[in-house]
């Protein structure tokens, strides 16, 4: 009686381990469109990246740099020469700054990130296992962090944090737990929502009536399962983190030229220019920040497409389609006039 | 040729069982669909051709993944983007594969309607069942060139309602979709596919999600249907009771292709393909291999008592200002070693909320319940985990049961792990034990639970359950997510084991001839009560309670002989 219950043949015998890694097995699994939207976001993040863990080698100034061997450079001088970029009111080299900047914000995307995951994923795997009042207790904080503005959180963590003095690792730290408070209750419900989906799943049960404890439920059974979704949700944070910074930075709550460069200050600075027909101290700057945001978020918005298989598009199979369809169609109105 | 019988011409009495030699009303020719998947194009129906004749059922089955129901989805144009089909299926002269969406529409509802297999999920929820049923009578009103009055829409709504035996359908036609039951919500369905008399009527699994008692009632209607205004049915099922009730003629599909087609006696009675033997023999039915076939009284009664329920009683709260409802009503019963227990009864009768009690996941309110001597109703997790290494538990899913993050080999593992805590190589020789004596090869402990078929899961998660000798295991519904080869090789090993082992087991299933084949008592579950228990052959064959009565007469049984003669006795069982 082997009708269907003939081992199913296991199509590819497990791919290789790099093939599997989330970027790379999206970057397998896709077509057409979608292919073409996830690999501008990863020219685009990856010239992010490159540009900040390079920086020191690809600016030709340091980001508070006033002058080198000829003497202080000019200021407000237009895009050209030896400034590539020209040159802000206070005589920095636009160039450098932009590429300096990349390092602080890919600095403040690892520290909040970081900070918010770990919280957000160990508060909504309890509150979401154990439930009942410690559950109801944290989703009402969750929601309340929620209601606040996320800048005026910021602001107010900018302030307790680096007590008005603005250094680098104060600024990122600022920066970064400001965002983390924010982003920890994204974290926490989506982890919550999935323990809650999963301990009701059979194998969660089977576990119980085999008679494993429930740390060992949550970390083994829940937990690699419950945080399938976070690349994506990582991808789409990076990018709001960034503009979160440079909002910071925007407002004046940022880190100061002088400890490390940042495109929300710069811009801040640039208003001023606006007025007087000097356009390259904001619009590089502002493009930075742009272009880093649209790549993280290609990258995330094409990771939760390729995800969702009802979403995923694939080749047409036989890819002749519309062929076949024709025949049969005259064919049936050949035998029925 | 010549012989033309209009087929949207309704209320004309349809032909009985022969068909008159007049044109089809659908015709399928050379079907074949192709999915666009992950790993590369899927073949799911390869060369289908069917006919189907004025106030013929015609029955396709198969087990899953035979293209049955991806077959009846062509014939409405139902198929999601990701396929491609060639070939033709004609209704009324209309090839659907390669007609516009506009003209698929108007085809839809007024030639071809379909009767879904989950009531519940296929009706709106926001809508009463009146509005939904008008929908489809506006929908296709609007292109005759006369709108249609929503009073008008509404009487036919009525009408329609009144065919499928909805009583009082005046007054119910403004009734919303959850203040009906399972199978009313299924007559409703029935009456909104009825309500512009289509010619034909694809049914995919219409019974499956319903209890026995309520399918019976579901295939008379659909008989009735068939013999009152001559509506030809497809009828997409993997149930041999319900094709042997109901099919005029059967199409048995095996991985896509027609293996054979014949008239539904002739097929139960001298099948010709080596398939359709296999699978006709592995149906179970009632009242052939009873586990209790000899038995005078109850056996394994010196053996020592694992389960004792002494008016057992499990509540679940209610919601404000509602009392709680009782699940499980002062239930008495005791299992010993070595004997299987069948525990049936139809959804809601509190099956599965006893086996999970015994198991600790569902706590009990009232009454005794002693698992190996712990009572259950002070139950705490920290004295009654030692007990745990004795309980071994089949979930009905095999595929939700195992942890896809890890391998098979882990999951028979864990029990192991958190009791014993075993060595890992100490660990691994044991696994490859039980692999085998489930008939899985051992080297099937590296692969994760997806690369497994359904029955090998179901074997794999046996072997977990086993993997500390326990005294006692409940197996709930193990076999009713799987096809029915499958679950006959799962059954035939299944009693093996236990009779090797010798473990006491609580057996929980919706399906009589499953629980007579493998349990030698049996107790039947109405509404959270215990209405009769005995020896598995004297409870299936003279049942003393009228619910049990009622259950044994509705079993469809894969014979239609034998069948017809049974729909008879459960027509006058109950009075009709």
């Amino acid at each position: 009686m082997s009708t269907t219950d003939v081992p199913i043949p296991v199509a590819n015998p497990r791919e290789p381990l790099y093939r599997r890694l989330p970027v790379i097995s999206h970057f397998t699994k896709s077509v057409g469109l979608q292919r073409g939207m996830l690999v501008a976001g990863l020219v685009l993040t990856g010239a992010f990246v490159l540009t900040a863990l390079f920086a020191p080698l690809l600016a030709p100034f340091g980001f508070a740099q006033l002058s080198d061997a000829d003497g202080s450079f000019p200021t407000q001088q237009a895009p050209g020469g030896k400034h590539l970029l020209g040159t802000t009111v206070g005589g920095y080299d636009v160039l450098s700054r932009v590429i300096w900047g990349a390092q602080t914000a890919i600095l403040v995307i690892v520290v909040a990130v970081a900070m918010s995951i770990v919280a957000g994923v160990v508060l909504g795997l309890v509150s979401g296992y154990i439930g009942g009042w410690l559950d109801r207790i944290l989703v009402v904080i969750a929601d309340a962090v929620y209601a606040f503005p996320s800048l005026l959180v910021a602001i107010v963590m900018a302030i307790v944090i680096s007590g008005g003095q603005s250094s680098l690792v104060g600024g990122i730290f600022a920066a970064g737990t400001a965002i983390t408070l924010v982003f920890i209750p994204q974290y926490f419900r989506v982890i919550r929502a999935e323990t809650v989906r999963l301990k009701a799943e059979p194998f969660v049960e089977s576990a119980k009536v085999v008679g494993a404890s429930n740390i060992r439920i949550m970390t083994r059974h829940i937990y690699r399962n419950a945080t399938r979704t976070l690349p994506l949700i990582f991808t789409l944070n990076a990018s709001e983190a960034i503009l979160t910074l440079a909002g910071l930075g925007f407002l004046g709550f940022g880190i100061e030229p002088s400890s490390a460069a940042e495109w929300g200050f710069d811009l801040n600075k640039a208003l001023a220019d606006t007025t007087s027909g000097i356009w390259w101290t904001g619009l590089f700057p502002g493009l930075a920040i742009v272009l880093t945001v649209v790549g993280l978020t290609l990258v995330g918005e094409s990771i939760n497409d390729l995800n969702d298989p009802r979403l995923r598009g694939r080749r047409r199979t036989g890819g002749k389609n519309p062929a076949p369809v024709e025949t049969a169609a005259t064919a049936a109105e050949v035998r029925n006039p | 040729m010549t012989v033309n019988i209009n087929p949207l011409s309704g209320a004309v009495p349809g032909p009985r069982h022969e068909s008159d030699g007049g044109s089809p009303v659908l015709d399928i020719d050379h079907l074949q669909v192709n999915f666009a998947t992950d790993g590369g194009p899927v073949q799911a129906v390869k060369d289908v051709s069917l006919q189907v004749r004025k106030g013929e059922v015609l029955a396709i089955v198969g087990e899953s993944g035979s293209g049955k129901t991806v077959t009846a989805k062509t014939i409405l144009g139902l198929l999601p983007e990701t396929a491609s089909s060639s070939g033709a299926v004609v209704i009324n002269g209309t090839d659907v594969i390669s007609v516009s969406a506009a003209r698929l529409r108007h085809i839809r509802g007024r030639d071809v309607a379909m009767v879904f297999q989950e009531p519940s999920t296929a009706l709106n929820p926001v809508f009463t069942v009146g509005w939904q049923i008008a929908e489809g009578i506006r929908a296709h009103a609007g292109s005759g060139g006369k709108r249609i009055s929503a009073r008008e829409a509404k009487s036919q709504a009525v009408e329609a309602l009144r065919k499928v035996g909805i009583p009082d359908p005046e007054r119910r036609v403004n009734y919303y979709p959850h203040q009906f039951s399972g199978g009313q919500k299924q007559r409703v369905v029935i009456a909104a596919a009825l309500a512009l008399n289509p010619g034909l009527i694809v049914a995919d699994e219409p019974t499956t999600a319903l209890d026995v008692t309520v399918q019976a009632e579901i295939l008379e209607l659909l008989r009735n249907l068939r013999n009152k205004y001559g509506t030809s049915i497809v009828l997409i099922t993997h149930n041999m009771g319900v094709v042997a009730d109901l099919a005029d003629r059967v199409v048995v599909m095996y991985q896509g292709d027609v293996v054979e087609e014949a008239p539904a006696r002739t097929l139960f009675a001298e099948p010709r393909q080596d398939y359709t033997r296999k699978l006709l023999a592995a149906v179970p039915h009632l009242g052939h291999h009873s586990a209790s076939e000899g038995l005078t009284s109850r056996a394994h009664q010196d053996e020592e008592v694992l389960v004792e329920a002494n008016n057992l009683t499990i509540e679940y709260p209610g919601r404000l200002g509602t009392p709680a409802f009782k699940a499980v009503d002062r239930v008495s019963f005791t299992l010993s070693r070595g004997e299987v227990f069948g525990l049936v009864g139809e959804s809601g009768s509190g099956k599965t909320t006893i086996g999970r009690a015994i198991a600790g996941l569902n706590r009990t309110t009232g009454g005794s319940l002693k698992v190996l001597g712990y009572e259950m109703l002070n139950l705490r997790e920290r004295t009654f985990k030692p007990l745990r290494k004795d309980v071994g538990f089949v979930f009905q899913d095999p595929a939700a049961s195992f942890n896809p993050q890890l391998t098979i080999g882990d999951c028979i593992a864990e029990p192991m792990v958190i009791h014993t805590k075993p060595s890992p190589a100490q660990a691994r020789k044991r696994v490859g034990e039980l692999l085998e004596s489930v008939q899985l090869p051992s080297s099937y402990a590296g692969r994760y639970p997806h690369e497994l078929s359904g029955g090998q899961r179901q074997r794999a998660s046996l072997a977990r359950a086993l993997s500390l000798n326990p005294r006692l295991l409940i197996a709930d519904e193990p076999t009713s997510a799987l096809d029915v080869s499958v679950q006959a090789k799962v059954l035939d090993l299944f009693r093996d084991i236990q009779q090797e082992f010798g473990f006491g087991c609580l057996f929980i299933s919706h399906d009589l001839a499953v629980v007579d084949t493998l349990s030698s008592w049996v107790g039947v579950l109405y509404k959270g009560r215990l209405v009769e228990q005995g020896i598995g052959n004297q409870v299936m064959g003279s049942p003393r309670h009228d619910y049990t009565r009622r259950l044994i007469a509705s079993l469809p049984v894969p014979d239609p002989q034998e069948q017809s003669r049974r729909r008879e006795e459960h027509r006058a069982l109950l009075g009709i």
